[in-house]
């Protein structure tokens, strides 16, 4: 690690530093309001009567936090990061990379405080009103100006590939986001979508889909291509594989979205072709997967005394895993099961806790003692409680919601022989509160984890600058 | 769909699933110029890339999916051709729920095999619990409602479509009636209870009265009468006043508050004496009333479930009341 301290070239840290951190201070607040509201399912009296408190308005709190403050921080973190290294070139735009962090953070509290406050599009993942979208869009346009600026003044010959997938990335939020947001002010904080009824579902659900897709699938897979590599100190598997699978998953991903509209009002066809590009995505999909992995090869024993490499490769497993299960779920029939039942909501957690929080945990244990001048972690044992504590709250999560999800599935199409419905709907609520009290004990080993890991950096940043030593490889 | 969408579905659709295909086919082959499983020879940050194949097992798989995925669509259609199983989810294009009936009679009609999956299921649904529906609907809604196996199917039935405003125990919320407690807008008798179900109920309107009654003291005198009638206690000034312009009321209520069923009309107007209030019974609650007015609405649901169950909800609404 002492080598990243070597190099020639004068790196523009300080954004990535100040990115970093708040990548850690966000994902202790993200999951903190997600276990609140967890709890809120079982305890009702938890919202304490108070407007801002309540579910419905806490819980697009929670995925925005952990979404836009949580997981891109991260990913401006890695990005501005890896495309300076891997470039070889100081980051471009200095006070325009400033502004995109300045900027970003205001986006985040403004979400903080107009959330709460009842302030909603009612788009899900794209809620902010009008002001914050442009402020969003001009931010976002910034990082895109700030990121292949630098890959234009690159000093390699190639691009890595690691910068594709983060420019893909940056690229198409930057299309998605401007599309599903336009919409036709009446006041400050009022606004109006220009689009309605199922084109409004279908722009909603090509952008939900796709913010899935690009931010939380490719930009992560950005992550992972630099991260564990580095970490494992190996080669990428398979250059090849690296080629096919980036460029089948950005074109199939963008397809994927109709499969959230299953049996509505959307036309047949479109939910039809929605499903079909969703179930040759998998293996795409899986091209990352088998690319992160295998770049371990030679390298397995590593496992054993490297926590963060753990975490890493635990995270490609939980990647594996819930893009096996996206096309499964996506499959109409299947589906006509899954949907609207907590099954989703564990899909999603295995994906955001699994693959998203664990890669981007694994990376910032990396980056922390890099760039603040440190050989290691404060304690690389706190990093190891990290992980099993992290692993055993989303194994207790997703495996609570798949039950409860595919017992609420089966509840909801039960028929008695005069073929009314078996179980009203509460009746399968409550059958669902031990599951949600399961799930509520898993997001707070999460959340425990996250504040180990907040004291684990503020003790990393605050110790005597080189005085934190590698330990060396027995 | 015009034409030129529809080849525009086409040619990106299957643009890309050809896209997928010729990318696979390329990257199997090895136009790298450097020996398998060695380094690409560029380095970032340190970084190496091998040139290893592609896994067999995962390009063989991804070919499948790939092939798979042009049979599917050939199956189930693409833009404006449906493909050819001619499969449709629901009538696609319809807007109410005439179309819909309208267009599943048809098919069933010319004696089509039903490929709209909905009507498929309802037909199917039909021929086999209709019969069990079709003996009940032949006895009469006091007879069912001491039957408790019809009483058993209208609670559930009641659960699926009324709870949602009437409560799972039937009791009620704001705005929406306890059906338990003898207390009837509209009157309690199987048949009445039966057309209330069938063909919905409009309130014929609690008008706002703020205006007519001369502004806030007016609302305040009548309230503090309508109060009066529960036997609870008021301002006696206020209430005197209030009784004075009740008469506007009683046209609907009566001339003693006891509501439209006490005197034979149609209107829905509750009785007002029976300290039983569908908006709630607080002081400021009924000024509202009074002052905005309210109107209730209960959906017909004849439509929607047909006679036979309704005639079960009926039976098991109806036998709430009896004891």
């Amino acid at each position: 690690m002492t080598t990243s301290n070597t190099s020639a070239v004068d790196y523009n840290f300080d954004v990535v530093r100040q990115f970093t951190v708040m990548t850690v201070i966000w994902g202790i607040f993200g999951t903190l309001v997600g276990v609140l509201i967890a709890a809120q399912l079982i305890w009702p009296a938890l919202n304490f009567d108070t407007p801002w408190l309540t579910y419905s308005r806490l819980r697009p709190l929670h995925t925005n936090v952990v979404i836009f403050a949580f997981g891109t921080s991260a990913l401006f973190a890695t990005s501005y990061y890896v495309v300076q290294r891997t470039c070889q070139t100081r980051l471009f735009g200095g006070k325009l990379a400033a502004f995109t962090f300045w900027g970003w953070q205001a986006v985040i509290v403004a979400a903080v405080i107009s959330l709460p406050l009842g302030y909603t599009s009612s788009k899900e993942y794209a809620e902010l009103e009008w002001p914050i979208d442009i402020l969003i869009a001009v931010v976002w346009i910034s990082y895109a100006v700030v990121f292949f600026g630098t890959l234009v003044k690159r000093k390699t010959s190639h691009i890595y590939v690691a910068n594709w997938f983060f420019g893909a990335f940056i690229l198409v939020i930057m299309v998605l986001h401007i599309g599903n947001s336009m919409a036709i002010p009446i006041s400050a904080m009022k606004s109006y979508s220009i689009y309605s009824g199922a084109i409004d579902a279908m722009m909603q659900w090509w952008y939900g889909h796709n913010a899935v897709g690009f931010l939380l699938t490719a930009g992560f897979l950005g992550m992972m291509y630099y991260f564990v590599p580095k970490q494992a100190e190996r080669p990428v598997y398979s250059y090849r594989l690296s080629i096919v699978h980036f460029w089948a998953l950005i074109s199939l991903y963008i397809w994927a979205g109709p499969h959230h509209l299953h049996y509505t009002a959307l036309p047949d066809w479109v939910q039809t072709v929605g499903m079909t590009m969703s179930i040759v995505l998998f293996l795409p999909s899986w091209g990352g997967m088998i690319n992160g992995i295998m770049t371990l090869s030679g390298a397995w024993h590593k496992l054993r005394t490297d926590p963060i490499l753990r975490f890493l490769i635990v995270s490609l497993s939980f990647y594996g895993m819930s893009t096996f299960e996206g096309p499964m779920m996506a499959i109409k029939s299947v589906n006509a099961l899954s949907h609207y039942t907590d099954w989703t909501i564990g899909h999603v957690h295995s994906g955001a806790l699994g693959w998203v929080a664990m890669i981007s945990i694994g990376a910032m244990y990396h980056l922390i003692p890099i760039l603040f001048n440190q050989g290691r972690m404060y304690s690389i044992r706190l990093i190891n409680v990290h992980f099993w504590i992290h692993t055993s709250g989303v194994i207790l999560y997703i495996v609570a919601m798949w039950i409860s999800g595919v017992m609420q599935g089966l509840m909801w199409r039960a028929v008695n022989t005069d073929g009314t419905l078996t179980y009203s709907f509460v009746e399968s609520l409550t059958a669902s509160y031990p599951f949600y009290f399961i799930r509520f004990i898993g997001g707070v080993l999460v959340v425990s984890g996250f504040i180990l890991m907040g004291y684990n950096m503020f003790k990393t940043i605050y110790a005597k600058d080189g005085s934190l030593q590698p330990v060396e490889e027995t | 769909m015009s034409s030129f969408w529809n080849i525009w579905i086409w040619v990106l659709t299957l643009g890309s699933l050809v896209g997928c295909f010729l990318l696979l086919r390329w990257c199997l082959n090895d136009h790298t110029g450097v020996k398998e499983g060695e380094s690409m020879g560029h380095s970032f940050d340190g970084i190496e890339e091998l040139n290893n194949p592609l896994p067999k097992w995962w390009s063989t798989f991804f070919l499948c999916t790939i092939v798979w995925a042009f049979g599917y669509l050939s199956l189930y259609g693409l833009g404006s051709w449906g493909g050819l199983l001619g499969w449709k989810s629901s009538n696609q294009g319809i807007l109410n729920l005439a179309e819909s009936k309208a267009k599943t009679a048809a098919s069933l009609a010319e004696g089509s095999q039903l490929l709209v999956q909905y009507d498929r299921e309802v037909a199917q649904a039909d021929a086999k619990y209709g019969p069990i529906f079709t003996a009940y609907a032949a006895r009469s809604i006091e007879d069912l409602a001491t039957d408790e196996e019809a009483l058993k199917i209208g609670q559930r039935l009641f659960i699926q479509n009324c709870s949602q405003c009437h409560g799972s125990d039937a009791h009620g919320t704001t705005g929406f009636p306890n059906l338990a407690d003898k207390d009837w807008l509209y009157g309690g008798s199987p048949q009445t209870i039966k057309e209330t179900i069938m063909n919905g109920r409009k309130a014929s309107g609690m008008m706002a009265w703020q205006g007519v009654l001369g502004g806030e003291q007016g609302v305040k005198e009548v309230a503090a009468y309508v109060i009066s009638l529960s036997g609870r206690s008021v301002d006696p000034e206020l209430a005197k006043a209030g009784q004075g312009k009740f008469a506007l009321c009683a046209g609907c209520h009566g001339p003693e508050g006891k509501g439209s069923i006490a005197l034979g009309l149609p209107m829905g107007a509750p009785n007002l004496t029976d300290n039983i209030w569908l908006y709630g019974g607080s002081k400021r609650v009924i000024e509202e009333s009074i002052r905005n007015g309210r109107a209730g609405v209960m959906p017909p649901w004849k439509d929607i479930l047909g006679e036979e169950k309704v005639h079960l909800i009926s039976a098991y609404v109806y036998s709430l009341s009896q004891d």
